[in-house]
């Protein structure tokens, strides 16, 4: 509607619509220039002399992050700008890759995306730059993570493991105990509503990574995918643990057992502050950000704890992953060699990790940080007090075996979240959404040129 | 834009004494910053975009050429015929109001006078105002299930309110966003419209005995229809390329706002989301196509009465 006040002739409409995608998104490409010095850093450079590297990045703490960097190195420096969280910071890296300039040297990404941007050839193999130094720091999974066969094409900072977090005051009221399976799970969200209490979760359509990790927990494989092999790609998406996870949670949405809101938006959140939901399946980082938006705080303190995620079958527990994030190197980069450095070492030293596990914004994958006293037995704050790490997200984090993601994960999950809202709108069920969501995805991926087997 | 252009009249050969091209030079100079800014901002992107349309490129596939496939492929898209169908409807209902609104408040405002007369106008006008992002981003809170006071005022009187972003809702939850933001504007113009034509118009028509509402409906309304015509042309436009209230509604729309919920929001996402700029060019020319078209069968429909348009 912004248009219409500017257009003096008829002709002009048809110029603004089909510019729209020709000169949009070019705002940021002054920040990226590889060749010049970038000068606009959102830091104080330490060391004027040496070279700098641009990076992107949106960890909370990352102020502190690049000032260690900055302040322990002499050879390189770090030139910060937050480029948006997520999906914004995509969209303009994506803008930059067709434009061919204006990306940054070093980019944090999180591993779902990194297949993405590798098929594009928007990102360089690390191996070349010694990373495989750093690969005894790292969980197998996590490494995998951030690997396509010996490639490596990011360095790994933190993870998501996930687990079940809940109100104590909820289950106290209502008699729960945290269920050992979904079927516990089911079984507690009932009881708690025929005692006239809260919904006990949420099925999000805004969140479908944690939808399908709790798909993947359950067996499906919903890609298999080899960069080496770039045209071809396995889709299984109509598979029975894809429907049957879906159906449980839309079953538990029909219900009324669990709501139906989109997360991380201001009612969300301040239902977690109301006590309107009593459990969050979420991951590691959590509740730093719940923190921040303002969960748990005042009267609200305390009422927090976590249990190990929910499993299908106790005798065969299954960890997974949400989120979790890398820094990569872009093969804009003018200096491979020093962003790499940059990549490799960037939040890696044992000052930020730190900062980044005690305020809970990070749940880092160093094994330097996994295996110390310290954050093994930290008594988390948010958690009453409770050793969380050690009781509950090393133990999945150890447990992870890493996952396979598609190039097309932004597609994916698009389309994934249509299908929830049809799902909690009532308009389909968990079996037809699964073998619709297949079936768009598989012409998907037809059409982008796979060999779709 | 061929106003613009100096060509000589056909069949007069104009003598091209020196002040003659002198003269010729300094009006190209004139228009020259205008030039600049018009081919590098608007037709050198829209030529780049109208080349990128006719290539395609696959994730998994390099660059080929694809002539018309995009567009052939965009019309058979039932992402971008739903969104089209969507913005379609919603011109239907959408402009309509907003003319009806406009009109009214433009009639009843030329009727008094005073310092409230001025107020009204002034707070009537007022939503255009803000931007369209801050006035979205308002609305989003007062229909906010949580702490909007729709929901508040429905709580006292211990019932559930609407929430208008749901998927049946967003309809109507959007056309009130957009005739909130945009009636205003419509007013002024409506306004400026009547407050040209001659009271002597007036004076005849009461020495004739007719009443203010026959002045209002027979007098008035048809004389500022040219207006009219152009606000309508403006409206349907804009409500075509329908982008920013659903963009920033969406992240608090419980999904109701897809990714395809409207051609440019669909191009938008295809472009900077997916990678396909191809294809997200081609959807913007057709979508530049179909406003093209309901534009021209608009203006055929009307060229009696819009007398700026012919």
């Amino acid at each position: 509607m912004r248009y219409t006040k500017r257009i003096a002739a008829t002709a002009l409409c048809f110029a603004l619509t089909a510019s729209a995608a020709a000169c949009g998104g070019g705002d940021d490409s002054g920040s990226g220039g590889t060749a010049a010095k970038p000068t606009n850093c959102t830091n104080k450079i330490v060391n004027e002399a040496a070279p700098r590297v641009l990076v992107w990045a949106w960890y909370p703490n990352m102020a502190k992050v690049v000032d260690n960097f900055n302040n322990q190195h002499t050879d390189v420096q770090v030139c910060w700008t937050n480029a948006g969280q997520g999906q914004p910071e995509y969209e303009k890296f994506q803008t930059a890759i067709a434009a061919k300039k204006g990306a940054p040297d070093v980019i944090m990404l999180e591993a779902d995306q990194l297949v993405g941007f590798e098929i594009q050839d928007a990102l360089v193999d690390l191996v070349p730059y010694g990373a495989n130094d750093v690969k005894k720091n790292f969980s197998e999974g996590a490494w995998k993570d951030v690997s396509q066969g010996d490639k490596v094409f990011a360095a790994p900072v933190d993870g998501g493991p996930m687990a079940l977090i809940y109100r104590t005051d909820i289950f106290a009221k209502y008699g729960v105990k945290p269920p050992k399976t979904w079927q516990e799970y089911a079984e507690s969200a009932a009881k708690v509503k025929a005692a006239g209490g809260p919904v006990f979760g949420d099925f999000g359509s805004n969140v479908p990574a944690v939808t399908t990790a709790l798909m993947i927990q359950k067996g499906a494989q919903p890609f298999v995918y080899d960069l080496a092999d770039k045209q071809n790609i396995t889709i299984k998406l109509d598979d029975q643990a894809t429907k049957d996870v879906l159906s449980f949670w839309g079953d538990l949405a029909k219900k009324g057992l669990v709501g139906k809101e989109d997360q991380f938006t201001t009612d969300y959140i301040s239902g977690m502050v109301g006590g309107k939901y009593a459990t969050y399946v979420s991951a590691a980082w959590a509740p730093g950000y719940l923190t921040g938006a303002g969960v748990g705080n005042g009267k609200e303190k305390g009422k927090f704890a976590v249990a190990p995620l929910p499993q299908w079958d106790p005798a065969n527990p299954v960890s997974v992953n949400w989120g979790g994030s890398a820094f990569a190197v872009t093969s804009q980069a003018a200096d491979k060699a020093n962003a790499a450095k940059v990549a490799l070492g960037l939040y890696a030293d044992e000052a930020s990790l730190t900062d980044g596990w005690k305020t809970q914004t990070i749940f880092p994958l160093n094994q330097s940080v996994l295996k110390s006293g310290e954050f093994v037995n930290a008594k988390v704050d948010f958690f009453n007090g409770q050793t969380a790490n050690k009781d509950i997200y090393v133990p999945a984090e150890n447990a992870y075996k890493g996952a396979t993601y598609s190039p097309f994960t932004v597609y994916y999950y698009a389309q994934l979240q249509a299908q929830i809202v049809k799902i909690n709108e009532g308009k389909t069920t968990g079996e037809q959404a699964a073998t619709d969501l297949h079936n768009t995805i598989v012409a998907y991926a037809k059409s982008q040129g796979f060999t779709v087997k | 834009m061929t106003q613009l252009q100096t060509a000589p009249r056909a069949g007069v050969r104009e003598q091209t004494t020196p002040r003659k091209k002198r003269k010729r030079i300094a009006g190209w100079l004139f228009i020259l910053p205008f030039l600049v800014v018009f081919l590098a901002f608007l037709v050198a992107p829209l030529l780049y975009a109208g080349y990128l349309s006719l290539w395609t490129k696959g994730l998994a596939t390099g660059t080929t050429f694809a002539g018309f496939d995009n567009y052939t492929r965009a019309f058979e898209d039932p992402s971008f015929r739903k969104g089209l169908w969507f913005v379609l409807r919603f011109s239907l209902v959408v402009i309509p109001l907003q003319i009806v609104v406009a009109l009214v408040a433009a009639l009843v405002l030329d009727e008094v006078t005073g310092r409230l007369a001025r107020f009204s106008r002034l707070v009537i006008f007022l939503p255009y105002a803000i931007p369209a992002v801050l006035g979205a981003l308002m609305w989003g809170f007062l229909y906010s299930p949580s702490f909007g006071p729709i929901e508040q005022i429905a709580t006292a009187f211990d019932v559930r309110a609407p929430f208008l972003l749901s998927q049946g809702n967003i309809f109507y939850g959007l056309l009130n966003v957009v005739t909130w933001q945009w009636s205003g504007y419509y007013m002024i113009i409506i306004y400026a419209a009547l407050r040209s034509i001659d009271s002597s118009v007036y004076e005849a028509a009461r020495i004739d005995g007719a009443s203010a509402r026959q002045i209002a409906l027979r007098i008035k309304v048809p004389m500022v229809s040219s207006a009219l015509v152009l606000i309508l042309i403006f409206s349907l436009i804009g409500t075509l390329q329908f982008f920013t209230e659903p963009q920033i509604l969406a992240p608090i729309a419980n999904g109701s706002v897809t990714p395809d919920f409207t051609p440019n929001i669909y191009a938008f996402n295809l472009a900077f989301r997916y990678a396909q700029f191809n294809y997200a060019s081609a959807i913007s020319f057709s979508l530049g196509f179909v406003v093209f078209l309901a534009v021209g069968i608009f203006m055929f429909a009307t060229r009696k009465k819009g007398s700026i348009f012919t």
